[in-house]
């Protein structure tokens, strides 16, 4: 198999007394989704943060371990947090649009991340369509932001990070406040996404893992029980655990 | 049947509270509008005070007050704003952060005489200011700051971690997600609270009596370094210190409405900025 884009390498992490987070090692091919999947609390989101150093400014929190994006280390002293984020983009469960406008929202990336002037508005237009959010604001670029329905605002969200260009793009339940018209949209952008970066989305819906994902991670108690491609862990999961989870008999 | 009559107790005891409240709130009002209504006149804001304050106008005072606002909000604000932005968003949560944020709210609660002491010791006479309108508005500017302070780090406090989020994981540095994202989306809940602060700074007596406000000035010049007349003081002035107070109670009730107006004009413009970002701000 081929070096993995993004991995992590003996990852744990406490918060304060508890550990959340178990000797994860784990790697994520590039131009592949993988789907995390597990019992709510199992620690998915958390190590989903791990890898844009999300916890960085969280009050006790102490963490152990590499995480790599090729092979340069995430966490080495010598890194620009801010310059990871930019390559690593995430997109969080609940729409978090700034109180901007939709044009505004995706030019802020942009801009502090230094792309020319002359070159933004070509980037918002293109990440607006590979949302599929440009045929319905396209005549209404300059409105708030928060006047998008929810579905919109999660597709602006998705707009704006991709319009940065990102290697990786983390999602963490992007769907689990839409309804099923807009996640159908959804998963649609992410696996046309998928021909450009490397995806790692977290989800419930073991229907949507099954839909989208080339590979499935389940994780169980802050450790990875398993991690395959995404028919071997639905159909010939090797641990107990693995198989009656994903046939929904606990979680 | 027990619990609809608790109910029906204890919304009654609710409403009689209320009404009581505005009640007296109503009559306060009452009572300055039909004693003050008739020596209010367009006269009366636009003159300088004649025959020893029994006619003319209020007009240095009330220009005395603005100004002496102007001043407070011009040095409170600023520092009180980055104060609350470093307090709120730099500082480690240590004990001394913690010990500073108790002073700060225990400053709020200090007697506004004090200040005026305070200001009388430090900018009157160690730093030789002598009792001017500058004084007297660092005076009023130091009884402001504390609440400028928790109002505009309650207003930092309301914007939510998951837009903070999303700025950092677009790359944005601390300092660049406080300046682009926090600061904007808190900003109206700030001005608001300095309006406020400032209004009721506007109110008051005892800071500016020894710091700069003076009962009667010939030719008030206006400037920094001079003493100046101011609505408080001089309806102060006017209801217990003239030599003929019954004479002048008329005019000290129209002061008094003078300075309600004003202040009322302050909180309108905090509620309005307060109901406008709302408004923009409503999630879909
Ligand atoms: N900031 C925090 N402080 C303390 N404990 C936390 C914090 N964030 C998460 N936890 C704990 O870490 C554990 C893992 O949380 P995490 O959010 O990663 O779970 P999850 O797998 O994403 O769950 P869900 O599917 O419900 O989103 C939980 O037990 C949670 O209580
Ligand atoms: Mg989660």
């Amino acid at each position: 198999m081929q070096q993995p884009k993004l991995s992590a390498r003996g990852i744990s992490l406490w918060f304060g007394e508890k550990q959340v987070l178990k000797d994860i090692d784990i790697g994520f091919q590039d131009r592949q989704i993988t789907a995390l999947i597990g019992p709510s609390g199992c620690g998915k989101s958390t190590l989903l943060r791990c890898f844009n150093r999300m916890h960085d400014r969280t009050p006790g929190v102490r963490l152990s371990g590499h995480c790599y994006l090729d092979q340069e280390d995430i966490y080495a002293k010598s890194v620009f947090v801010a310059a990871i984020r930019r390559r690593i983009g995430m997109v969080f469960q609940k729409a978090n649009p700034f109180a901007k406008s939709i044009y505004e929202n995706i030019n802020y990336g942009l801009k502090i991340n230094g792309v020319q002037e002359n070159q933004r508005h070509e980037l918002i237009v293109q990440s607006l369509k590979e949302s599929f959010l440009w045929d319905e604001v396209q005549h209404e670029l300059h409105k708030p932001a928060a006047q998008l329905s929810g579905g919109q605002q999660q597709r602006l969200c998705i707009a704006r990070a991709v319009a940065l260009r990102p290697e990786v793009i983390l999602m963490d339940e992007p769907c689990s406040a839409l309804d099923p018209l807009s996640t159908a949209k959804i998963e649609e952008l992410i696996k046309n996404l998928k021909a450009d970066y490397t995806i790692v989305i977290v989800t419930h819906n073991m229907q949507q893992a099954q839909r989208i994902a080339d590979n499935t991670v389940f994780m169980y108690m802050g450790r990875i029980i398993e991690a395959d491609t995404t028919p071997n862990i639905f159909n010939n999961a090797t641990n107990e655990l693995t198989s009656s989870y994903v046939h929904g008999k606990f979680g | 049947m027990k619990r609809k009559l608790l109910e029906y107790l204890e919304w009654g005891s609710l409403l009689m509270s209320t009404t009581a409240v505005c009640f007296f709130l109503v009559v306060i009002l009452w009572d300055l509008a039909s004693k003050g209504a008739g020596s209010l006149s367009w006269d009366f804001v636009s003159r300088f005070p004649e025959n020893g304050m029994t006619s003319g106008g209020i007009l240095p005072a009330i220009i005395g007050t603005v100004m002496l606002t102007v001043i407070t909000a011009i040095t409170a604000a600023p520092f009180g704003i980055c104060c609350a932005i470093y307090l709120h968003e730099y500082a480690p949560d240590t004990p001394v952060t913690r010990l500073i944020r108790a002073s700060i709210r225990n400053l709020a609660g200090v007697p506004s005489v004090i200040f005026g002491l305070f200001g009388l010791a430090c900018f009157v006479q160690a730093l030789h200011l002598g009792t001017s309108l500058l004084s007297a508005g660092l005076t009023l500017g130091l009884l402001s700051l504390p609440y400028i302070i928790v109002t505009s780090e309650e207003a930092l406090h309301r914007v939510p971690v998951s837009i903070r989020e999303g700025a950092w994981a677009l790359g944005a540095t601390h300092f660049e997600m406080v300046r682009d994202i926090v600061v904007p989306s808190a900003l109206p809940g700030i001005i608001t609270g300095i309006i406020l602060a400032v209004s009721r700074a506007a109110g008051e007596t005892a800071p500016i009596l020894f710091t700069g406000a003076a009962y009667y000035i010939n030719n008030p010049s206006f400037s920094l370094d001079q003493e100046f007349m101011a609505l408080p003081y001089h309806l102060y002035m006017l209801s217990t210190q003239h030599q003929s107070v019954d004479l002048v109670r008329p005019l000290a009730y129209s002061t008094a409405l003078v300075l309600i107006i004003v202040v009322l004009l302050l909180n309108l413009t905090a509620f309005y900025i307060r109901y406008k970002s709302s408004k923009d701000h409503a999630t879909a």
